[in-house]
């Protein structure tokens, strides 16, 4: 029933890009192709034992389409953070490339690789971190401008203006210190500093996990509505896997410094395929007390990057393991609704069928009441 | 729920900065929490949830002072209590588990140490009944290879382990009361489905009345019988789960739920409240979330609104509710 269209491994796959990106390469903006990062860490007490290598990202394959909002979800210490500065080359990865509109950024130099950036930005999650606390708004929105060479002074003044009334601050703001603002207007002071040069791609690393309910709701609404009126593409990474829903058009899952699997976010939702992807959605809580859920549990905790299991890597906690799961590593495989999984099972149709996340009992659901 | 003795009852408390009385931080918080059950304490930073959990169990850094109010436990009121004494209830009849267990935990005592110490020293154990029971209490929280892992040194164990060490530690002389504060908030979300799972059961086993206080209104959903919204540091509204999720009276409490994004449901936009929370020695004259509230009358930046019944179970502290029936403000205590 399912057409599988068999890739290659993550970390090794080329030919496995197209199927994985769901059809045509020309709406892909920017596209990982076995990207991978290793890190050497120093093992044992006082690090006096032989070096160890972290796989924190292991080979990812990955398309992001203009325009979209791709969720990137994972728990701590899947590598989904590593994946999105990887993608931004903030970090040099050790194997692998990143296509952005057609370049093979790996093989750019300082010079390149700077112009490229303009492109590029990242949100980060503290607000208050990444924001000199010496510096002024204005310093801190026009750096970019500096940097880059662009404009004279009033010029710069002129497009940091422009950039506040962008993200719905005040043009008085400008004179101001990061610690004169709230957290919620931090963040857009993080947001017009990451779109001063109009930047067609950003990477938005845990953006809004920092800020209480009711200022995220605006954070977000804000990050939608530039997305429309700018046409942005994001690379959102988070925890939150509500808010991931609520805003991407597609979502890929991260285990171990792998994806698992990518799919369009009703779809991923509505039925997650890998078995970790469905053990991860069930655990999320629930957002009425009526609603019933059917939950996957999980035992035991994610391996260590520094020890990754043989075979497929989820296979010591997968209820589904069989033998060649310990053995083989899956491949990240395309499925006919634009779905991509790395699992044996899912792949040749063996898989027990997935229920719906959630299910409400009662009629009545709380924006029905709200509003 | 209702019915059951309570096992803490708190009226009137009122917290504020040891230099300025007329900064207060918490304000007039009444409610009442019953054995076996699970109050949820739900509010955004700023809200004094953390402020009312340490407040009970006398744990108040020297800069703030409790200026009025009573905290009952099983009956004694601990305000009027010396230090001693709360001491005494500390880790016996109540007991707390925080955020980061981390932080909690001796970094260089082994966790069996830790936990055989609270035995020793709350019920008087044996060091050989101590080592027995300390065994046990991690079987009860559901940590494999119990033995081996009283060996362990905190760093060794993951951040759900630690988290059920802390439990573990917490049930050591079987509290009355658990005080919860943010149990989950640093975990990831399938580690903290399994510690809601834990605790819920736990709760229902030993029977124990447990306050959760989180941001999260999803953990609410999971695990609380009854919620109490704080905002700023007055009670917003009290409620049962389904009643708060269903019909929520109070305009923050409607407002905080339609701005979380939902898994059932897409939606193209989130509701936002306007601003944000205001901050100790800023407070707003009148209701604390007049200015941030669609609903907002005139009596609203006038006086503070008492927390009234609405129905037998919810409460809620807005006029709106109220402004053609001049009901009188519902007594300390009894606001459920």
């Amino acid at each position: 029933m399912r057409e599988v269209v068999r890739v290659g491994a993550g970390g090794t796959g080329r030919a496995g890009i197209r199927a994985v990106s769901g059809g045509a390469t020309a709406d892909v903006l920017i596209e990982a192709r076995g990207l991978a990062k290793h890190f050497a860490v120093r093992g044992g007490t006082f690090g006096v034992a032989k070096k160890a290598v972290v796989h924190a990202v292991d080979g990812i394959d990955l398309a992001i389409r203009k325009g979209e909002t791709l969720g990137l979800v994972g728990e701590s210490g899947c590598g989904k953070s590593t994946a999105g500065r990887l993608l931004l080359r903030l970090i040099e990865p050790t194997a692998g490339a990143i296509l952005h509109e057609g370049v093979d950024l790996t093989t750019l130099g300082r010079r390149a690789m700077r112009e490229r950036r303009k492109n590029m930005q990242i949100i980060f999650q503290d607000p208050f971190g990444s924001l000199n606390p010496r510096m002024t708004v204005e310093s801190i929105i026009g750096e970019a401008y500096a940097i880059h060479r662009i404009g004279a002074t009033h010029e710069r003044s002129r497009r940091v203006g422009e950039m506040l009334d962008l993200v719905g601050l005040p043009r008085s703001a400008a004179g101001k210190h990061p610690h004169e603002f709230s957290g919620g207007q931090r963040q857009r002071i993080g947001i017009a500093r990451a779109l001063a040069l109009h930047p067609a791609f950003v990477v938005c690393d845990e953006a809004v996990s920092a800020l209480d309910v009711s200022v995220q709701a605006q954070i977000i609404n804000l990050m939608q509505d530039l997305q429309r009126d700018l046409g942005l593409t994001y690379l959102f990474i988070s925890h939150n896997l509500a808010v991931v829903r609520h805003i991407s058009t597609r979502i890929a899952v991260m285990y171990l410094g792998r994806i698992v699997e990518v799919a369009a976010a009703d779809a991923l939702f509505e039925h997650p395929t890998h078995p970790y992807t469905r053990a991860l959605l069930s655990a999320v809580p629930i957002t009425h007390p009526r609603e019933e859920r059917h939950r996957h549990e999980l035992s035991g905790d994610v391996p260590s990057p520094l020890a990754i299991p043989a075979g497929c890597r989820f296979a010591p906690r997968c209820p589904f393991a069989q033998a060649r799961c310990r053995e083989q590593d899956p491949a990240l495989s395309a499925f006919g609704d634009g779905r991509a999984v790395a699992c044996h099972l899912a792949a040749d149709g063996t898989l027990p069928p997935s229920q719906p996340v959630v299910r409400r009992a009662a009629p009545n659901s709380i924006q029905e009441i709200a509003r | 729920m209702s019915g059951t003795s309570a096992v803490l009852e708190v009226e009137g408390l009122t917290t504020a900065l040891r230099n300025q009385a007329q900064d207060t931080i918490l304000e007039d918080v009444s409610f009442t929490l019953g054995a076996g059950e699970v109050l949820g304490i739900v509010g955004e930073s700023g809200s004094g949830k953390s402020m009312l959990a340490l407040t009970i169990m006398g744990l108040l850094p020297s800069s703030i002072r409790r200026t009025s109010g009573a905290i009952r436990l099983l009956g004694t009121n601990l305000a009027q209590s010396t230090s001693e004494a709360w001491r005494e209830r500390r880790g016996r009849d109540m007991a707390m588990i925080f955020q980061e267990p981390m932080t909690s935990l001796n970094p260089v005592m082994r966790v069996g140490t830790q936990i055989e110490e609270v035995l020793r020293r709350r019920r008087r154990l044996s060091n050989a009944e101590s080592h027995r029971k300390a065994i046990e209490l991690l079987e009860r929280v559901e940590i494999p290879s119990p033995a081996r892992r009283l060996l362990a040194y905190p760093h060794e164990l993951s951040g759900g382990m630690r988290q059920r060490v802390m439990i573990a530690i917490a049930l050591a002389a079987d509290p009355k009361l658990l005080i919860a504060d943010e149990p989950t908030t640093a975990l990831d979300v399938t580690i903290q489905a399994q510690i809601l799972d834990l605790l819920r059961s736990l709760q229902r086993d030993t029977g124990m009345a447990l306050m959760l206080i989180t941001h999260d209104l999803g953990v609410i959903a999971e695990i609380a019988d009854r919620v109490m919204v704080l905002y700023a540091g007055r009670v917003a509204e009290t409620a049962s789960v389904a009643t708060l999720f269903d019909a929520p009276a109070h305009p923050y409490s409607q407002a905080l739920l339609a701005s979380i994004p939902n898994l059932a449901s897409q939606r193209d936009r989130l509701a936002t409240i306007d601003g944000a929370v205001p901050t100790v020695g800023a407070m707003p004259v009148g209701c604390r979330f007049a200015p941030r509230c669609v609903d907002r009358r005139d009596a609203c930046v006038v006086s503070s609104p008492q927390l009234r019944p609405l129905s037998p179970q919810h409460g809620v502290a807005c006029v709106k509710w109220f402004a053609s029936v001049p009901a009188a403000p519902v007594a300390q205590g009894s606001a459920r």
